[in-house]
C-alpha cells in the first residue's frame, strides 16, 4: 500500500498533464489547471519545511556544541533578522528590509558570484594545454571567444567579435544540441519510467 | 498583409492621439457632442469573430481594423448580442486596440458582436455585426505533430521495456563516472572522512534532481557498508526531505539503519550563491575526500568543484546542464556527461526493465537522428528542387509545437 | 631558464588569484576606459526588436535572477527599461525568482521619475511568483488570476494600464533577464512555443552558449550574454559611461591576463613535454 498510493499519483497526474498537453476539452483542460495550481502551493508550503530544518539543526548544533558550532548562532540570528524584518516592514524600498538586503545580500551573493573569475582563471591555467590537435583547437577558440566578448577584441582586429559569433553560433550551437537532446531523450524516458512506475528508487523507501 | 498599411497608418495616429485624449469611458459635454458632429471621426471596420482555437470553449475572438482617415476616436465599445435579441456592452477600450477576446459566452450559443467608436460622449462610428458561435476542441492543431512522435517515441521504449523484461540480453557501455563511485566511496573510508553528496540546486521537479536520488541511494548504501558519514546539504526543502528517505532506505538495505543520522542530511539555503557559500564552507572544514556533483547546476559549478579540488577530494560530477559541463570536465575527475546522468539508474541497478527503457531511449535517439538527417538534406537540395522543399516543411511542421 | 617555467607550470593558485584581482583592481581605480563596439551581434537583434515595436506596447519584463549576478544582470534591466521608457512601451515587471522583485523595483523606479513616467500608467512590478514554468503556462490563460494584486497589493482591476490586458495574447514582447532556472528557457518554452510570443533576453556569460541555440532557430528575437551584452545595450541606447561600459575594462584586461595564464602554462607544458623527451 505504502507504494502503491504513490505510484497512482504519479501515474495518474502524470497522464493528466500529458492528455492537458494535448486535449483542450474539459475535464482536461481544468484537471491540468489544478495541478498546476496545487504544484504552486506545494512549493510555497515548502518553504516552510526547509526554514523548520535549518532551525532545528543549528539550534541543536548550538545545544550540543557540536563541531564548528560557533558558525550556528551566525546562522539563527540572521535568519530571525530577516524575517522579522520582513513580517514588520514589508518589502518596500529603503525600510529595514530592503536596506539589510540590498546591503547585506546582494554584495555578499555578487562576491561569490565574482569568485568564479578568479576559478576560472586557476582552472583554464590548468586545462588548457595544447597537447594535441583537438586540444589546440579548443585552446584557439577559447582565445577568441574571450578576445571577441570584450572590446579589446575589436580593436586588435574587427574580424575577431565576428568569429567569436560565428563559433558561438555554429560550433557550439552543433555541440550544446547534441547535448540537449541526448538529455531531453533521457528527460523523457526517466519521466516514462517514472509515469508507468519502473523507476521507484526516487520514493526513497519504495525501492 | 494588405491591412498592413492600414495599421500603420493607425499607429501613427495614434501617438498624436493619445496626447489629445484620455481614453475611458465617453465623457459626456454638449459643446464636445457638436464637435463631434462636424468632424469625420475614424470607425471600426472589417469585423471578425472567430470561435478561440484549441480551448476548452467559452471564448470568442474579436478582430477589426480601424478606418486610415479621419479623427482618431476616444475610445470603443465591443458590443454584444445574445440569443435573446438583448444588446449588452461588453467593455470600453482604449483606441489603439484591435483584438478583444470575449471570455463570457456559452458554448453552442450564436452571438453577435459589434464595434461601436466613442468621439465626444457618442457613437461616432459603428463596424457591421459579425456573428460566431464558440465551442470546445478535442485537439490542440498545433501539436498533433508532438503527438505523433510522443506515441511513436513512448511504443519504442516500451517495447524495448518489454523485451527486457522477456529476459532478452542488453548491453550497456561503461561509464567510467558511475563505476568509480564505489571506488570514491572506498578511498574516504580509507582516510577516514566523510563523503559529500551535492544533488544540484533545483526541486523535485526537475528530472535531473531526480536522477541524482537515484545515485544517492547507492552512495549511501556504499557508505553504510563502509562506515563513512555521508554529508547532503541541499537547497531545496523537498529536495531534503525526499534525500533523507532515500538514504534511511540506502542505510537500512546495508543494514545498518543505526548509523543512520538525519542531521547529515540537512537544508541550507535557496539561494544559488548562499548555498554555493555554504557547501563551500563545509568542504573547507570537513575536508571531504570524496565530492559528488550530480544534477542540475548553474554558474556555482565551478565555485563547487574548484573547492572540492583545493581540499583534495575525488570528484565526480554529471549533469545535462551544457554550459556547466566544460567546468565540471575541467575540476573534476570524473563528469557524467548530459543523458548519461540518466543512465544511473540502470547502469547501477542493472534491472532487466530499466536496461530496456535505456535501449529504447537510444532507439528514439536514432529516430530522432534520421529525422534531423533527412530534414537537412531535403531543407538543402529544396532550394534547388522544390518537391524537397516540402518534404523539409512537412518535417518543420511536424516538430513545431504551437 | 627552463627550470623557471617549470616552476610557473605549478604556479600556486592563491599567485594567480592574486593576479586576476589586480587585472581587475587597476583598471577600475585608474579609470581606464575601453570604448565599446556593437558589432551584428545578438544584443543588436534585441536592440532592434525592442526599437521596432509600435509605442505602447505590453512588455513583460521578467527579473529572474537575484542579488548574486546583479554586476552582470541589473545594468542590462536599467538600460533594457531605460529603452523601453523611451520608446514609450508599458513594462510589466515580475520574477521568477523571490529576490528579483526588488531588483526589479529597484531598476524601474529609479528611471521612472527622470524620464517622467509614472507607476500603474507606465510601468508596474507584479512581483514573485513561485511555479516558473508552471507559472507561465497559467499567465497564458489569465495573468489576472496569477496576479491578482502588485507588488504592493494593489489590486489588479485598480491599474489603469492592465485594464484590456487578459493572457499572454495581450503582450508584444517577454524580456527574461535570467542568472538560471526558472529564467529565459521556461519562458522560451511555454510562453514563446505555446503561445507564440517573441522572447528576448538577457544572461549571464556563463549561460550564454547554451541559449545560442535559441537565437539561431529564431526562438529567441535576441540576448545579451553577460556584462558584455549590457555593454552593447548601454552603448545602443546610447548611455554614456554606463556601468557595464565601464566593467568593459577590468573584463578585457582579466581576459589579457587569463590568456597570459594559459600562454604561460603551455610553454611549461611544452618545456618539460622536451625535457621528458631528451631524458
Amino acid at each position: 500500500m505504502r507504494l502503491i498510493i504513490p505510484l497512482a499519483i504519479t501515474f495518474t497526474s502524470g497522464m493528466i498533464m500529458i492528455l492537458n498537453f494535448f486535449i483542450p476539452h474539459q475535464p482536461f483542460a481544468l484537471l491540468g489547471e489544478n495541478l498546476q495550481e496545487w504544484y504552486m502551493i506545494v512549493a510555497s508550503g515548502a518553504i516552510f519545511l526547509g526554514s523548520a530544518n535549518l532551525l532545528h539543526v543549528h539550534f541543536r548544533k548550538t545545544r550540543l556544541k557540536l563541531k564548528n558550532w560557533k558558525y550556528s548562532p551566525v546562522t539563527i540570528v540572521g535568519f530571525l533578522v530577516m524575517i522579522v524584518l520582513g513580517l514588520i516592514y514589508g518589502v518596500t524600498e529603503n525600510l529595514p528590509f530592503d536596506y539589510l538586503f540590498m546591503n547585506m545580500v546582494a554584495p555578499m551573493g555578487a562576491t561569490m558570484f565574482s569568485l568564479l573569475a578568479f576559478f576560472v582563471a586557476s582552472a583554464a591555467f590548468r586545462a588548457f594545454r595544447a597537447s594535441n590537435w583537438r586540444a589546440t583547437l579548443l585552446l584557439t577558440s577559447a582565445f577568441l571567444v574571450m578576445l571577441g566578448q570584450v572590446p579589446i577584441g575589436a580593436m586588435i582586429w574587427d574580424k575577431i567579435p565576428l568569429a567569436k559569433v560565428w563559433l558561438m553560433a555554429i560550433p557550439n550551437t552543433a555541440g550544446q544540441r547534441a547535448v540537449m537532446i541526448g538529455a531531453a531523450m533521457g528527460v523523457v524516458a526517466t519521466s516514462l519510467r517514472m509515469i508507468f512506475g519502473i523507476e521507484r528508487s526516487y520514493l526513497g523507501g519504495a525501492d | 498583409m494588405n491591412r498592413l498599411p492600414a495599421v500603420i497608418l493607425l499607429l501613427l495616429m495614434l501617438t498624436a492621439g493619445a496626447a489629445m485624449s484620455q481614453s475611458g469611458g465617453p465623457p459626456p459635454g454638449d459643446e464636445v457632442r457638436s464637435a463631434a458632429l462636424e468632424q469625420r471621426v475614424s470607425g471600426p471596420m472589417e469585423l471578425e469573430a472567430v470561435d478561440s482555437p484549441d480551448d476548452a470553449g467559452g471564448a470568442v475572438d474579436i478582430n477589426w481594423l480601424m478606418e486610415a482617415e479621419g479623427t482618431v476616436p476616444d475610445s470603443l465599445g465591443v458590443i454584444r448580442t445574445g440569443p435573446s435579441g438583448e444588446e449588452e456592452l461588453l467593455a470600453v477600450l482604449p483606441t489603439g486596440t484591435l483584438l478583444y477576446r470575449d471570455t463570457t459566452p456559452l458554448n453552442g450559443t450564436a452571438y453577435s458582436y459589434s464595434i461601436v467608436s466613442y468621439y465626444g460622449g457618442e457613437i461616432a462610428g459603428a463596424s457591421g455585426e459579425v456573428q460566431a458561435v464558440p465551442s470546445a476542441q478535442w485537439l490542440y492543431r498545433g501539436r498533433v505533430g508532438m503527438m505523433i512522435i510522443l506515441v511513436i517515441l513512448t511504443g519504442i521504449i516500451l517495447f524495448y521495456i518489454e523485451s527486457g523484461k522477456k529476459g532478452r540480453e542488453l548491453y550497456i557501455r561503461e561509464i567510467a563516472g558511475l563505476a568509480a563511485v564505489d571506488d570514491a566511496v572506498g578511498r574516504a573510508t580509507e582516510m577516514g572522512k566523510p563523503v559529500l553528496y551535492i544533488p544540484g540546486i533545483m526541486d523535485m521537479d526537475d528530472i535531473q534532481t531526480i536522477a541524482s536520488m537515484v545515485i544517492l541511494g547507492r552512495v549511501a548504501r556504499k557508505t553504510a557498508e563502509y562506515g563513512s558519514p555521508l554529508l547532503v546539504p541541499t537547497s531545496r526543502s523537498v529536495v531534503m526531505s525526499v534525500a533523507q528517505e532515500v538514504v534511511k532506505e540506502g542505510y537500512i538495505q546495508a543494514g545498518r539503519p543505526d548509523a543512520y543520522n538525519k542531521e547529515n542530511i540537512n537544508y541550507l539555503t535557496d539561494d544559488q550563491f548562499g548555498y554555493a557559500a555554504g557547501v563551500d564552507g563545509i568542504m573547507v572544514r570537513e575536508k571531504p575526500a570524496a565530492i559528488f556533483l550530480l544534477g542540475t547546476f548553474y554558474a556555482e559549478s565551478l565555485i563547487l568543484a574548484e573547492t572540492g579540488r583545493s581540499v583534495g577530494a575525488i570528484q565526480i560530477s554529471g549533469t545535462a546542464m551544457p554550459s556547466q559541463i566544460p567546468f565540471f570536465v575541467a575540476a573534476c575527475d570524473y563528469t557524467l556527461i548530459g543523458e548519461e546522468l540518466f543512465a544511473a539508474s540502470a547502469y547501477l541497478s542493472r534491472e532487466p526493465k530499466l536496461l530496456g527503457s535505456l535501449k529504447g531511449q537510444d532507439a528514439a535517439k536514432l529516430f530522432f537522428i534520421i529525422l534531423i538527417v533527412v530534414g537537412v538534406i531535403a531543407a538543402t537540395i529544396g532550394q534547388f528542387w522544390p518537391p524537397l522543399e516540402s518534404v523539409a516543411e512537412f518535417l518543420r511542421d511536424l516538430v513545431t509545437v504551437n | 631558464m627552463a627550470d623557471i617555467f617549470t616552476r610557473m607550470g605549478n604556479l600556486d593558485r592563491r599567485i594567480i588569484f592574486i593576479l586576476i584581482a589586480l587585472a581587475v583592481i587597476i583598471p577600475i581605480l585608474t579609470d581606464l576606459i575601453i570604448p565599446n563596439i556593437v558589432g551584428a551581434e545578438p544584443s543588436r537583434d534585441l536592440f532592434e526588436f525592442v526599437d521596432a515595436l509600435p509605442p505602447g506596447s505590453n512588455v513583460i519584463l521578467s527579473f529572474d535572477y537575484d542579488p548574486s549576478t546583479m554586476p552582470e544582470l541589473q545594468p542590462m534591466a536599467e538600460a533594457v527599461v531605460r529603452h523601453l521608457f523611451l520608446k514609450d512601451h508599458r513594462i510589466i515587471g515580475m520574477a521568477l525568482w523571490p529576490q528579483g522583485a526588488a531588483l526589479g523595483q529597484d531598476a524601474m523606479s529609479s528611471l521612472s521619475d527622470s524620464l517622467g513616467k509614472e507607476q500603474y500608467l507606465d510601468w508596474v512590478n507584479l512581483g514573485y511568483k513561485t511555479g516558473g514554468g508552471v507559472m507561465i503556462v497559467r499567465l497564458g490563460t489569465s495573468m489576472r488570476a496569477i496576479f491578482p494584486t502588485d507588488r504592493d497589493n494593489v489590486p489588479w482591476s485598480e491599474i489603469p494600464m492592465l485594464q484590456g490586458i487578459n493572457s499572454l495574447d495581450d503582450i508584444q514582447l517577454v524580456i527574461s533577464l535570467s542568472a538560471g532556472d526558472p529564467g529565459i528557457i521556461a519562458w522560451v518554452m511555454m510562453a514563446g512555443d505555446r503561445y507564440d510570443i517573441p522572447i528576448g533576453g538577457g544572461c549571464t556569460a556563463v549561460s550564454a552558449p547554451q541559449l545560442y541555440t535559441y537565437l539561431q532557430t529564431e526562438q529567441m528575437v535576441g540576448l545579451l550574454g553577460g556584462l558584455k551584452g549590457a555593454a552593447d545595450y548601454e552603448t545602443l541606447v546610447g548611455i554614456e559611461n554606463g556601468e557595464a561600459i565601464r566593467g568593459m575594462s577590468p573584463q578585457s584586461v582579466a581576459h589579457i591576463a587569463i590568456m597570459l595564464f594559459i600562454i604561460i602554462g603551455n610553454i611549461a607544458y611544452f618545456t618539460q613535454k622536451r625535457k621528458g623527451g631528451a631524458r
